[in-house]
């Protein structure tokens, strides 16, 4: 057993010392706010939560410090994320850029491409979003139909993409497309960095079954970004946006499970507060769902455990263990509720647990449905075949 | 972040030579006569003494070494006293008994030279209550006398001696040695659906003991015991973990060989997804057991609720992946030369002893929302 380090302990004072100076007074109403089913809470706050953040220092702490990061160990960038969370950090407008594309840049973009777009990022000025999904390729995302191709020194693009969350808030989109005509599949797919300020692009919210609209989708209709403003060769595609995802190893998830604790707190508050807590079948799913989330824990401790370089089975089970545990806690919030649940609340506990029970249908299908999760558990973690 | 520790080389070694060895002498389906033989080569591998202390004869390794060795015999189906003497009678003897006692039987204990049960509430579940126990202790001059049935005790009709929790006066209880060649005490083996748990009766008519046959500890012994009960369940749970691990692995081979339509039906999408989500629930009691094992070595306060997470979650599992072990073998999970219905009886088995699901989600439920729970008994 590592003990934790005194300076993981003093690190851990430090952030959680920053955050209490800083998430009040302005930005004290962010408070818990803006995460998933939450998107939509003061955009314009979180934009300069985002600058304040980077003021602090407190954006690409695992980036290298040759790119301007501060090159943190694995156990500090967790415990961060932990502190931030636990202090009720709202949710990040900057994570798609910091922990996805700045990773991908760093080790697969061109010294320019580096140059150019890493201080946007880490200074809190410039967001970015994900153009992967199209109305064709959702669990099968080779599938991609929208084209891109050089023109008069320029690419250009056209199609669609859908599910593209924050594209209102942001500057510019990542994009998978198409470069190779007729080709299918996972060959002739490039990675393009698109701005989304130009006549070419088209940005559509989707509204949800919350009646909000975090989603959008994005169409491309001649659209244009400059002949260098890919990243690998044309064809690099698919290998690239796999490394990608790869660079989300997790190190929001213990971040992610102090946001399920608070939720799981406000159903006890809940709960109390309308009687249900004297119920035993209410106690024992509580019960339940307390138990869920610290074996969520454990799992999360066991994947980092194993170190950077290795994947365990605990890795694999995680993400349908996670999104099925938040979807259960959804319909027991609003089982606790009742009728009372019926009526959309404007505050908390009950606003945020109506979020939770609607957003949560939604875990268990992006970023691989749980159909896609099993298949996955299947044929890497028990070698059964494939299709 | 408390990060887990990874095992230890010798906890890997462990690992594999009980896999080998417990692998070659399965008896799950053989009769009783060579689990003396099997107590006694586990002897000489040193097992019953893992967890107890160097000072009482034994090798002083940590539960990690335990919970190694009882997911293994999970995995292999093992018929042993082990449970009963290690995981149940050690701990039990370590956190409730006084130092003389633990003088006196640790070392044959942690030899092997002898086994030992445990009796207290049937099922002996960590949250009895005192009116549940099954035998009763009254003081008559210079002697203890013993009085009660025992209907279902752990290996009771192997075990050399059973330490049992017995009723004294209103509220109180004390802790006996018992021998089980006691004169007066009446015991006898008891069937049980699960073959590899073998059950006796312990039945006791005003049977005298010396004053020194009570061992318990004068200060903390009934915290002492529930604790001890308690790491029965976890280790308990690790036996569960190892069971399942098993039972998805023969799915997976057999579900790997077994055709129709043309085709393994390993490949068949409604095969696939049952046996992924057994990993699922297996993988997360697995991590649950290492969160409990974590907070055990650390000293934490909350160690019942980690031990709680690690029962409830593998308790699930155990059930779980037997009985679609059962379902995905087809016809011959059901019959009794498959080995499905061995795993199908002991995850039932192993459901409600030290405590069911329930009994631990109640204690869960009590800390996080105050209160009582009111079980319907």
């Amino acid at each position: 057993m590592n003990k934790a380090m005194p300076d993981e302990q003093q690190f851990r004072a430090e952030v959680a010392d920053w955050m209490e100076r800083h998430l009040c007074g302005r930005f004290a109403p962010l408070r818990h706010r803006g995460g998933p089913g939450d998107e939509m809470a003061y955009p314009e706050l979180r934009r300069e939560w985002e600058a304040e953040m980077a003021a602090g220092g407190w954006i690409g702490l695992g980036w290298p410090q040759a790119h301007g990061g501060r090159d943190l160990p694995l156990a500090l960038q967790v415990a961060f994320h932990e502190e931030y969370a636990r202090a009720g950090g709202p949710g990040r407008m900057g994570h798609i850029g910091e922990t996805l594309l700045a990773p991908t840049l760093i080790a697969h973009g061109t010294p320019e491409q580096q140059a150019r777009f890493l201080p946007g990022i880490r200074d809190g000025r410039v967001f970015w979003c994900q153009g992967y999904s199209e109305p064709g390729a959702g669990s099968d995302l080779a599938a991609i139909s929208t084209r891109c191709w050089l023109e008069d020194g320029e690419w250009r693009l056209r199609g669609q993409k859908l599910w593209t969350s924050l594209a209102h808030e942001s500057e510019w989109i990542f994009v998978l497309a198409r470069s190779t005509p007729g080709s299918v599949g996972r060959e002739g797919l490039s990675f393009l960095l698109v701005p989304l300020d130009q006549p070419g692009v088209e940005i559509r919210p989707i509204r949800q079954m919350t009646g909000e609209a975090e989603f959008n989708e994005v169409f491309f209709d001649d659209a244009r970004t400059a002949a260098d403003c890919i990243v690998g060769k044309p064809g690099d595609g698919w290998r690239i946006a796999m490394a990608l995802l790869g660079f989300e190893r997790g190190l929001s998830t213990l971040g992610q499970q102090m946001h399920f604790a608070h939720e799981l707190q406000l159903l006890v508050a809940a709960a109390r507060s309308c009687g249900a807590d004297r119920d035993v079948g209410v106690r024992r799913r509580i019960a339940d769902a307390w138990i869920g989330l610290r074996a969520l824990r454990a799992n999360a401790l066991r994947i980092f455990a194993r170190g950077e370089n290795a994947t365990g089975p605990e890795a694999l089970v995680y993400k349908y263990a996670w999104s099925n545990w938040h979807r259960d806690l959804g319909q027991l919030a609003m089982d606790v509720m009742g009728i009372a649940g019926d009526v959309p609340a404007s505050e908390d506990p009950w606003r945020r647990l109506q979020q939770v029970f609607f957003f949560s249908r939604a875990d268990t299908i992006y970023a691989g449905t749980n159909e896609i999760q099993l298949n996955i558990i299947a044929e890497r973690g028990l070698g059964m075949p494939k299709g | 972040m408390s990060a887990f520790a990874i095992p230890t080389d010798e906890q890997r070694a462990l690992r594999e030579t009980a896999t080998a060895f417990l692998a070659g002498h399965a008896n799950a389906r053989s009769g009783r006569d060579s689990d003396a033989a099997l107590w006694q080569t586990m002897a000489e591998l040193g097992w019953p003494a893992v967890l107890v202390p160097e000072e009482f004869g034994g090798l002083g390794l940590g539960i990690a070494e335990a919970v190694v060795l009882l997911e293994e015999m999970g995995r292999s189906l093992t018929r042993s006293p082990f449970f009963s003497t290690v995981a149940l009678a050690q701990p039990l003897l370590l956190h409730a008994a006084t130092e003389e006692a633990c003088q006196r039987w640790l070392p044959g204990l942690a030899e092997g030279s002898a086994t030992a049960t445990v009796i207290a509430a049937a099922g002996l579940s960590p949250a009895f209550r005192h009116e549940e126990l099954a035998i009763r202790a009254c003081r008559r001059g210079d002697r203890w006398e013993l009085q009660g049935c025992a209907e279902q005790v752990l290996d009771g009709d192997g075990a050399d001696m059973a330490f049992v929790v017995a009723a004294l006066e209103d509220g109180v209880c004390g802790l006996f040695h018992v021998p089980a060649d006691t004169p007066g005490l009446q015991r006898s083996a008891l069937e049980s659906w699960d073959s590899t748990r073998p059950q006796g009766r312990w039945c006791f008519d005003a049977v005298p003991l010396p004053l020194e046959a009570r061992i318990d500890r004068p200060a903390g012994f009934v915290a002492g015991v529930v604790h001890a009960l308690q790491l029965a369940a976890l280790l308990l749970a690790a036996e569960q973990v190892g069971g399942a691990a098993r039972c998805l692995e023969l799915t997976v081979a057999y579900t790997g060989e077994r055709r129709q339509f043309g085709r393994v039906i390993a490949g068949f999408q409604a095969v696939k997804h049952r046996c992924a989500q057994m990993m699922v629930k297996l993988e997360t009691a697995r991590s649950a057991l290492q969160g409990a094992l974590a907070a055990l070595e650390l000293n934490e306060q909350a160690v019942a609720s980690e031990i709680a997470v690690a029962r409830v979650l593998a308790t699930e599992a155990y059930r779980f992946c037997a009985a679609e072990a059962i379902q995905l073998h087809g016809g011959v999970g059901f019959t009794w030369e498959y080995d499905p219905q061995l795993h199908f009886k002991r995850a039932q088995w192993a459901s409600h002893w030290f405590g069911d699901a329930d009994t631990w989600r109640d204690a869960v439920a009590d800390g996080v929302l105050g209160g009582v729970t009111e079980r319907h008994q």
